[in-house]
């Protein structure tokens, strides 16, 4: 009975191949979004926690040196004190992350990989220096071809370690040392979790919490959330797909539904069925869409990878590799969106009395009964979304507001679109034109589903555009403040940069050190930095709050200018107190600091100085005409040998500032357009299975004389006209999205807040795409009814209904 | 009004070309009524679609209010249709969208002869005056099909083309509606050409023909009138 039954529920599908198409690639699409989010995820997540445990870093205690200065020397004295602390060096050398550790004195949890595999000997050799452990991926890598690597690493072997992070290089610390040219300087001492502190945290030394470390997954997981909420959206839009012709198959198989009940099949056994042919769906599409996910992610984690390294210094590999974890979830989200999309139908299968109306509703219909339902509940949603932002704090109120707002914007469609073409049927004159508005009132219902995914992919088009077309503006223009220098130059010793200012002096109009210190500001890691009272910050600096006199209280040491991010987070502003090293001063201006996560306060130089004195001059901002930018960067490199990181010029920060935005909403760019190419994919869903049911409405027209060319080309601009509602509907909800993103979800993620921009040009643009993707939806069906044979018409007239 | 002459119809299927009208020939003069009538599958309905112009025959000539129909393309035969005919169906065919009002007034508006005064009395005639502002789907099939009259009508179109307008719908009813879509196509001096399977509705017509096969089976019929 099973076999024979489920054989007649399948044959419906041998039937519509067309409606089997779009369920599969709907939900395949849905999951293959939803995946490569997910994978790029997974992929980002890993490379954290492989940074993270390189040195069980995550599970181990530090000191770390006040104004940035720790020696070894330090390290001895306090072991003979009795501290067991051991070593940790970190720097950078051409790309590379070069990790110092002294294996000897490692506390137990501090895992190194790779070091368990060495043998005795080689053990011996990397205590020496002459055996280092490096990523897979430096092997083969540019980073080795650079001369100065080239140089440093002679003589030395490379043991690949798998499992540690990307672009990371781990040596005994004497190794690093020389690598780095650290001269007896090192980062942090590793504290024993085992051993109790012998005393109190020696002077210069603070102890950071073993949590700290974890700061690029706290700070990354806004970055990461984002891309969720934009996989979760494209999902929800595919999902409308898979609703529509779930819905369109439930209600053509009702007749089939009701024989089968007659005959003998018990409604549990129906629902069951209906319900495995679900799921096998599901499975086969969720898989395909997995398989999709993957080129999507392994398309779009290069420029994710560059984001995260560009914003966040996260070292994430450029290679997709296949887990488990987002794999499992794909299948998942793919069986559980198919259940909420088949929910409805199947709970109607399990109640259907055998003696059901066999008739075939229209599917639209059906849903059009409940306009008005859908209507109260997206207003009830957009005022829970106005609840959220009233009174809800964190990112996951901006999350609660933007999903109210779109859900419920979405629900309200149907009833706008109604009223806006009832308004259009009234003005009408004309038989045909009547008919037009009326007929596209009637074709709503069973449009709305994917005018509602229309909508919110055009939404958050028009949202997510409005952020990064503002965030570019405002950008450009505080790049253009915050770097009005044209040379930027960084010393390797007070020596060196003594002898650079001579040099520059007499050929630049002003060298303008810069000083800097890491230190916590308000309990968070931050940098302290002391500069020049010159009308370069006087004239330029991008303050967003000041108190009177602003500059000459910082140069007098009578007040700090604090960044967005730490006046944000602590709640400061001008008049409040700021505890720094040396006391508190009051916080007197508050600077836009876009791209950077930390908390971050400024000081004039002579306050600064005075309050770590232990920072050397190395870096220097200079001042001179532009054309002759060129001319004294040759001279400094030809006299000094600085290599490019120690000489930048302003046009190069900019340039790279700029590259990393770009490719920090290259992936939204993307997800964005997907989604969009998935509304268009919706629309045409519905109208193909649509069209099967227009005949009858479209037939009478046509016998009384309107050509069926002039039927097609009704039919293509009422599809233009639904599309190009939505996208004026969509307009709203978009800036509405655009203003959450800016003023509540990237305060939250970000720390910064920018001004909103509206760039009515886009809009046009974007008009253009609705009506491309409905225009294109609406033009295969348009073409069949062009060439339908008129025996295929006259059908209708011998068995309508 | 509607000259047939050696109309031939077949339709591709499966098996290969079906015949469904072998050389048909008819004249129907203005203000006269002829019934139609055949078994299943006698080529009933693809005659009257043919006559409208909704298809095309393999061979023969039409000819309404003078205008051939063969010369004319897909524009030129919905024009036709638009201004000279008017089609009632079995199935009542409204237009879902439009109430009752725009229903009757559809065809009328569409060739430009849209008379209030005239669609006012046709639907006092119909019965529909308290039912102008409902949609099809709220009425009955008597209703419906009255809808339909109002509209084949409402345009005073030359030729009346019914197929099977009372098929649908009980007896007492069927006659109802009959009775009054021969009043009023008497009243507009339109001919009607009506398709039916029941002897006894086609004897209320002028003339009668029979169909058999996709031919005339009793030309002896044409002379039978009411």
């Amino acid at each position: 009975m099973i076999r024979t039954s489920l054989g007649a529920l399948l044959s419906h599908w041998r039937r519509h191949p067309l409606q089997l198409a779009m369920l599969v690639v709907g939900l395949a699409l849905a999951t293959g979004l939803w995946s490569g989010v997910q994978a790029i995820n997974a992929e980002a997540r890993a490379a954290y926690d492989r940074a993270a445990n390189v040195l069980g870093q995550d599970q181990l205690d530090r000191l770390v040196p006040v104004d940035g200065a720790l020696t070894l020397a330090e390290f001895a004295t306090l072991r003979r004190a009795g501290w067991a602390v051991s070593p940790l060096l970190e720097g950078r050398l051409a790309g590379l992350r070069i990790l110092g550790v002294e294996p000897l004195t490692l506390p137990r949890g501090a895992a190194l990989p790779g070091m368990p595999g060495l043998a005795t000997t080689d053990f011996a050799d990397f205590l020496g220096g002459r055996r280092v452990l490096v990523s897979a991926d430096v092997i083969n890598s540019e980073s080795l071809a650079s001369p100065e690597v080239a140089t440093a690493l002679a003589g030395m072997t490379m043991e690949p370690a798998p499992d540690l992070p990307p672009r990371t290089l781990l040596a005994d610390i004497g190794a690093a040392e020389r690598l780095l040219q650290s001269n007896g300087r090192i980062t942090a001492l590793l504290l024993d979790p085992a051993r109790p502190l012998p005393g109190p945290v020696p002077p210069g030394l603070v102890l950071q919490g073993a949590t700290a470390e974890q700061d690029i997954v706290r700070l990354t997981d806004s970055f990461h959330l984002n891309l969720t909420a934009f996989g979760f959206l494209a999902f929800a839009v595919g999902i409308f797909i898979v609703h529509a012709a779930i819905g369109l198959a439930f209600e053509q198989r009702r007749p089939m539904f009701r024989t089968l009940r007659a005959l003998g099949l018990p409604a549990r056994g129906l629902a069951a069925l209906v319900l495995a042919e679900m799921l096998g769906f599901a499975l086969v599409a969720g898989f395909a869409g997995v398989g999709l996910g993957y080129l999507v992610a392994a398309a779009l984690l290069p420029d994710v990878a560059a984001t995260l390294g560009g914003l966040y210094g996260a070292a994430v590999p450029g290679e997709l590799s296949l887990r488990a974890s987002w794999v499992l979830t794909g299948l998942g989200m793919a069986v559980a969106g198919t259940l909420v999309a088949a929910g409805h139908g199947l709970v109607q299968v399990w109640r259907m009395p055998p003696l059901a109306s066999a008739g075939d509703r229209a599917w639209g219909m059906t849903l059009g009964r409940s306009r008005v339902w859908q209507a109260g509940a997206g207003l009830g949603l957009l005022a829970l979304a106005g609840l959220a932002l009233a009174f809800g704090t964190g990112l996951w109120a901006g999350f609660a507001v933007l999903a109210g707002l779109l859900l419920g914007a979405a629900l309200c469609l149907p009833a706008v679109l109604a009223a806006g073409l009832a308004a259009a049927g009234r003005r009408a004159k004309g038989a045909v034109a009547e008919w037009f508005w009326a007929d596209a009132r009637q074709q709503l219902p069973g449009l709305s589903l994917a005018l509602m995914a229309l909508l919110l992919a055009l939404a958050s088009n028009i949202g997510v555009g409005t952020m990064v077309a503002s965030f570019r503006s405002t950008f450009t223009g505080w790049l253009d403040q915050r770097l009005v220098s044209e040379l930027y130059l960084t010393a390797e010793s007070p020596a060196e940069a003594a002898a650079i200012r001579s040099f520059v002096e007499p050929k630049v109009d002003a060298v303008l050190p810069i000083l800097s210190a890491e230190t916590p500001l308000m309990d968070q890691p931050g940098e302290v930095f002391g500069f020049a009272d010159h009308a370069t910050y006087r004239d330029n600096w991008p303050l967003l709050l000041a108190a009177p006199g602003v500059w000459d209280l910082v140069a007098r040491g009578e007040g700090v200018l604090i960044n967005e991010q730490l006046a944000r987070r602590a709640k400061l502003g001008p008049g409040d107190s700021l505890p720094l090293p040396g006391g508190s001063l009051t916080v007197v201006g508050v600077y836009s600091d876009y791209g950077n996560p930390s908390p971050q306060a400024m000081l004039g130089l002579a306050p600064f100085t005075k309050r770590f004195p232990e920072v050397k001059e190395l870096r220097f901002a200079l001042r001179l005409p532009p054309d002759q930018v060129p001319a004294l960067a040759a001279e400094l490199q030809a006299r000094f040998a600085l290599d490019e990181t120690a000489l930048v010029d302003q046009a190069g920060i900019k340039a790279f500032s700029l590259r990393i935005f770009e490719r920090t909403f290259a992936v939204t760019g993307a997800l964005n357009t997907l989604t969009l190419a998935v509304a268009g994919l919706a629309m045409l869903s519905s109208l193909l299975t649509l069209a099967a049911q227009r005949l009858p409405q479209l037939a009478p027209v046509w016998a009384m004389g309107v050509t069926q060319g002039r039927l097609a080309g009704l039919d293509l601009a009422r599809t233009l006209v639904l599309a190009l509602m939505t996208a004026v509907a969509a307009l709203p909800l978009g800036l509405a999205l655009a203003w959450v993103l800016l003023a509540v979800v990237n305060v939250e993620a970000f720390g910064w807040r920018l001004p909103m921009q509206v760039f009515p040009a886009d809009w046009l643009t974007l008009f253009l795409a609705a009506g491309a993707a409905g225009g294109l939806a609406a033009l295969v069906p348009a073409l069949r009814l062009m060439r339908l044979t008129p025996a295929k018409l006259l059908q209708v007239f011998a068995n309508a209904h | 009004m509607l000259v047939v002459r050696d109309v031939a119809k077949s339709y591709a299927s499966a098996e290969g070309q079906v015949p469904v009208l072998g050389g048909v020939d008819l004249d129907l003069a203005a203000g006269q009524s002829l019934a139609l009538t055949g078994e299943s599958g006698s080529g009933k309905s693809t005659l009257l679609h043919l006559i409208a112009g909704l298809d095309q025959t393999d061979r023969g000539e039409i000819a309404v209010a003078g205008v051939g129909l063969a010369g004319l393309d897909d524009a030129g035969r919905a024009r036709l249709r638009r201004d000279r005919i008017g089609l009632i169906f079995q199935q009542f065919n409204l237009i879902p969208s439009l109430d009752v009002a725009a229903n009757i007034a559809f065809q009328a508006r569409l060739a430009g002869r849209h008379d209030r005064d005239w669609g006012q009395h046709l639907a006092q005639a119909l019965g529909l005056t308290p039912l102008l502002h409902r949609y099809p789907e709220q009425l009955s099939g008597g209703q419906q099909q009255r809808v339909a009259i109002g509209r084949a009508l409402a345009a005073r179109p030359g030729l009346i083309l019914a197929d099977e307008p009372t098929g649908n719908l009980d007896e007492a009813t069927g006659n109802a509606i009959l009775t009054l879509m021969l009043t009023l196509v008497t009243e507009t001096g339109a001919s009607l050409l009506m398709v039916t399977h029941s002897a006894r509705l086609a004897a209320r017509l002028d003339r009668r023909l029979h169909l058999r096969a996709g031919r005339l089976a009793d030309p002896d019929a044409d002379r039978v009138t009411s």
